[in-house]
């Protein structure tokens, strides 16, 4: 697209700047704004957050790329690649977004302690997503890291922004803690990527690994090690310990996000990084992945067995269904280069979509509840189809799609896709491993769905009360979608066309 | 044309009935739940019967009125519906059993309350059996399985045995979990298939009967399906689910759970693994008839031990099921019929006796035989002959329809498929008999027990009074048919045998 070698191409990149463009807006205005204006903020980050959507929607179509080396001759790479997949999890990730800035709405107030500040919350949330927009088109090593500390550096931020909230604080250090080593160790396997092959550019660093002649201790401790730095992100066993304390300790909403668009960027760097980055080296990496899921699914299924509190089983649930989105990539060794790396892209990707739709329609009834009930236990919820059913019907719909059962069609498709993916690589033990881990699964999201229709206890009367109608929009977004997805699996299905060249 | 916007409605009416319950107020539902049901169960069942009267009767084999439309492409779903000779009778038998669920309800209340959600849970079953009947593309078969999970769940717990609140919660569970365990296992092998033919057809797929599925794949998928499929009828050992959902399950529950649930997976059986996985299940059929077998004897003496009416009709479901899958097993034209009359006929007399059964404790507060001790001619004439009649039509009575389906299927067991090892069906047949006089030592002393002797309890009964009116007209079409299909078996066989000699491969064996 770009003739000249640095040239940028703005429409390209269009959509991060907008949404960066929006997070300093947002910053800026809430110097200037009256206390109480927070609808105001919360509209500004959602306009802006829209827009940026649009201009994705405009993008569909042909790939671009810009940033780029090279050229007039000699191997053109490129630092910054828009195609059908940097698209999609660039869609998840704006769409994550703006449930999540609606689902704050409620939250924000300025000045109140048990609040959040309003211009604070729409800025991180929004320089945190800036990163995961990035992370989706980047296609250096170099990009790739700073993508992902540019996701994280803000959540640390979010997680520990209640004010006066040890639990919080404690959290967000976890958080960060955790983070700031899986990065080293990651930079550190980039640095042993880039001495045994000499670039960065995932193209570039792929073609060098590809000679036999390469193949390395130090390229398979490189390749590896930068795989455990996006392992941590995405809270695949066992680089998940830091997810439940971290979503109980941190506000609802950024649980939320860090559940939806914080994951769907891990997912999409490692699929970037391996598909783009590492192919030859699949048969070291695949069935690494392999291994980890089947043990991220299994660990987080039966660890959310024991949970009784909402947002602990939702952060469990959240790793068990990691596993199911890296089962694809387990099988992608027979033949990265050929259709099947294909086929398992579209898998993941239909998968994070509906994971992050139904999740999404789980965690904003779940805010809205909390914010009533503090205590958290999936107790609060017992009758909740009383006295407020669309609240209690959005949830049941997005429990039972976590677990893949109808109603939850949509779920049950993302299943059906997974476990196909298994199946067509010829890895009949992970289909199997898959689907004993959904009778798991469903005992536990059942058994909070079924919570729900309950009759209240006596002396004990159901959680009533007014759903912000904001909060309402974003879980009715949420639920719609979810719906749409469940109606009309092709749209979600079919986004990621493996033939379409996803890779660019 | 017409068939097929049959086959819609019947699917669209519960379905429209179970949103329109979950839509209107609370107070309107509650009123309205049990003519809402009986409405849309019979407009479901009023097009099924319209389907009967349209359908080529002389052409069962094929499938007819079929919508073809493609629904996914990118996982190759189709929304692929239509009937053949095999299927028909099921769908028609789904119908009128939730008809009945529906019509009984008007009078006679779960105890629970909430009838809006129960009847709405009741549709929504229906959808789902209803649809697994009619589908001919096996992600839509599945699809339609999963769909009646999450209903029969809170049917049973939440309208179950009201003495035993966590004994329901637990065996619904058990009984979810399970069957999603198979039905898991049953989508892998389906994918399986569809990794080495490219299609989810069930019609094409049966057509090509395995060819281009090598022996070792389609061991693999008859060992998924098969096992998966098992769970639902289940097969001994499989069965453990199954006491206990029964038992706890609501009258309502009990009737749908052994009338249709466990047929979803026999026909899933005769349908699916028998035609895509010829050779794959020809060499499980050995293990699938001594399983089947062992499930007819410890069926029996399950029942033996059994001190509650309700739980002793529960496990009489294992031993019937046994003669089911036996049939199946031999792989015969003559035994895949008496597996499908058998499965109908299984459906309509222990729909029927699940009837009388909560009936008997609804009047007495209990099924357990020591507290209802003897005597029920005595004190409830109507209801006792009614027991009488479904426990005989139970243990194969000839002239009533539980003898056909046994003697099919026993017939199958005595001339096996020629690749099938012939003296050992002889042998299983051996069992299967002594199974039977088991059965009928059971069923008999039932009655000899209920019915009987003194009656104990007397006028303390705090009486509900012998049949009611409304009890006779819900229960009447099972009595009716149960007779109907004892003395005129071609009626039915007319439309199956076709059906399954098509599925066979035309010629048999």
């Amino acid at each position: 697209m770009t003739g000249t070698a640095q040239g940028v191409d703005w429409f390209t990149v269009a959509p991060t700047v907008l949404v960066t463009a929006t997070a300093l807006l947002v910053l800026v205005a809430d110097l200037w704004l009256p206390r109480r204006a927070a609808g105001v903020l919360t509209a500004i980050s959602v306009t802006g957050t829209s827009a940026a959507l649009v201009v994705v929607a405009l993008l569909w179509g042909d790939a671009r790329a810009t940033f780029c080396v090279g050229g007039d001759g000699a191997l053109e790479s490129c630092s910054y690649v828009v195609n059908q997949l940097t698209l999609v999890f660039q869609a998840v990730v704006l769409a994550g977004t703006i449930v999540v800035l609606l689902l704050a709405h409620a939250e924000i107030g300025t000045g109140e302690p048990d609040r959040l500040p309003g211009g604070e919350t729409g800025f991180l949330v929004l320089a945190s997503a800036t990163g995961a927009l990035v992370l989706a088109a980047a296609r250096d090593l170099a990009t790739v890291v700073v993508a992902l500390e540019v996701v994280s550096l803000p959540a640390f931020a979010l997680v520990g922004l209640r004010r006066r909230s040890a639990r919080g604080a404690e959290a967000a250090l976890t958080f960060f803690l955790v983070s700031v080593v899986s990065v080293a160790v990651m930079v550190y396997g980039v640095g042993l990527v880039y001495g045994a092959t000499g670039s960065l550019h995932l193209d570039r660093v792929a073609g060098a690994l590809g000679d036999p002649s390469n193949r390395t201790a130090v390229a398979t401790a490189g390749v590896v090690l930068t795989l455990v730095g996006l392992a941590f992100k995405v809270g695949a066993v066992p680089f998940h310990f830091w997810v439940p304390d971290t979503y109980a300790g941190a506000p609802v909403v950024v649980a939320a996000y860090l559940s939806v668009v914080s994951k769907a960027a891990g997912i999409v760097g490692i699929v970037v990084v391996v598909g783009q980055g590492f192919p030859s080296y699949a048969d070291v990496w695949a069935p690494a992945i392999a291994v980890v899921a089947v043990a991220t699914m299994t660990f987080g299924n039966v660890a959310a067995l024991r949970q009784r509190g909402a947002v602990r089983l939702l952060a469990w649930s959240s790793i068990a269904q990691s596993g199911y989105m890296l089962v694809p990539l387990g099988v992608a060794s027979t033949g990265v280069s050929g259709g099947r790396f294909g086929d398992a892209l579209s898998a993941v990707v239909a998968y994070v979509c509906v994971y992050a739709v139904v999740n999404l329609a789980a965690f904003g009834v779940v805010a809205v509840v909390s914010r009533h009930r503090p205590s958290g236990s999936i107790e609060d919820y017992r009758g909740l189809a009383y006295t407020e059913p669309a609240s209690a019907a959005a949830l049941g719909f997005g429990l039972l799609a976590l677990a893949g059962l109808p109603p939850g069609v949509a779920g049950l498709w993302a299943k059906v896709v997974v476990i196909d993916s298994a199946v067509s690589g010829g890895a009949g033990w992970l289909a199997v491993a898959v689907a004993v881990n959904t009778v798991i699964a469903l005992a536990y999201y059942l058994r909070w769905a079924a919570l729900l229709f309950a009759a209240p206890l006596p002396g004990r009367p159901a959680v009533s009360y007014d759903v912000p109608a904001v909060s309402g929009m974003a879980v009715g977004l949420a639920l719609a979608a979810g719906v749409v997805f469940s109606v009309l699996p092709q749209f979600v299905l079919g986004l990621a066309d493996a033939s379409s060249g996803l890779l660019g | 044309m017409t068939g097929a916007v049959l086959l819609h409605v019947a699917l669209g009416a519960p379905l429209a009935g179970t949103v329109g319950l979950a839509l209107v107020p609370r107070r309107i539902g509650e009123r309205r739940a049990p003519i809402t049901g009986v409405v849309a169960s019979g407009v479901a069942l009023a097009a099924l019967l319209a389907v009967v009267v349209l359908a080529d009767k002389d052409d069962g084999g094929r499938a007819q009125f079929v919508t073809d439309a493609a629904w996914a492409p990118a996982v190759d779903l189709r929304w692929h519906l239509g009937v053949t000779g095999l299927s028909l009778p099921f769908a028609v038998l789904t119908a009128l059993l939730v008809f009945c669920c529906c019509l009984y309800t008007v009078r006679v209340r779960p105890e629970a309350g909430r009838l809006r959600a129960f009847i709405a849970l009741v549709l929504l079953l229906e959808v789902g059996m209803l649809g697994t009947f009619l589908a001919l593309d096996l992600l839509l078969f599945f699809l339609f399985f999963e769909v009646v999970l999450v209903p029969m769940w809170f049917l049973v717990a939440w309208w179950g045995d009201p003495h035993d609140r966590p004994g329901r919660t637990a065996a619904a569970t058990t009984f979810i979990l399970y069957t999603l365990l198979g039905s898991a296992l049953m989508l892998v092998g389906f994918l399986v298939v569809h990794a080495h033919t490219g299609t989810f057809d069930m019609i094409e797929l049966a057509d090509r009967a395995g060819a281009g599925l090598s022996g070792g794949v389609q061991f693999v998928a008859a060992l998924a399906i098969v096992g998966g499929l098992a769970v639902k009828v289940p097969v001994w050992p499989l069965h453990t689910w199954l006491p206990d959902a029964h038992a706890k399950a609501p009258t309502v529950g009990s009737v749908l759970l052994a009338g249709v649930l466990l047929k979803m997976g026999s026909y899933g059986l005769v349908r699916v693994a028998v035609p895509i996985v010829p050779d794959g299940v020809a060499r499980l059929a050995p293990v699938l008839g001594g399983l089947a077998v062992v499930g007819i004897v410890y069926g029996a003496l399950a029942c033996l031990a059994q001190r509650d009416l309700k739980r002793l009709v529960a496990y009489s479901s294992v031993g019937h099921m046994g003669f089911v899958v036996l049939g199946v097993a031999t792989l015969t034209p003559a035994g895949l019929n008496g597996s499908v009359y058998a499965g109908l006929a299984h459906g309509l007399i222990t729909g029927l006796l699940f009837f009388l059964a909560g009936a008997i404790k609804d009047r007495h507060g209990t099924s357990d035989f020591d507290q209802l001790g003897g005597g029920l001619y005595a004190r409830l004439p109507r209801l006792g002959a009614l027991l009488t009649f479904g426990a005989v039509a139970s243990l194969g009575l000839p002239g009533l329809a539980g003898f056909w389906g046994d003697l099919l299927a026993l017939f199958g067991a005595f001339r096996p498929a020629d690749l099938l090892d012939r003296p050992y069906f002889l042998a299983l047949l051996a069992v299967a008999l002594a199974g039977l006089v088991l059965t009928a030592w059971y069923l008999l002393a039932t009655v000899r027990r209920v019915c009987q002797g003194d009656d104990t309890i007397g006028p303390s009964l705090p009486v509900l009074g012998d049949v009611t009116r409304l009890e006779a007209v819900s229960w009447g079409p099972l009595v009716a048919l149960t007779l109907v299909l004892g003395v005129w078996p071609g009626l039915v066989l007319s439309l199956v045998d076709p059906a399954v000699q098509a599925l066979l491969g035309g010629g048999g064996s």
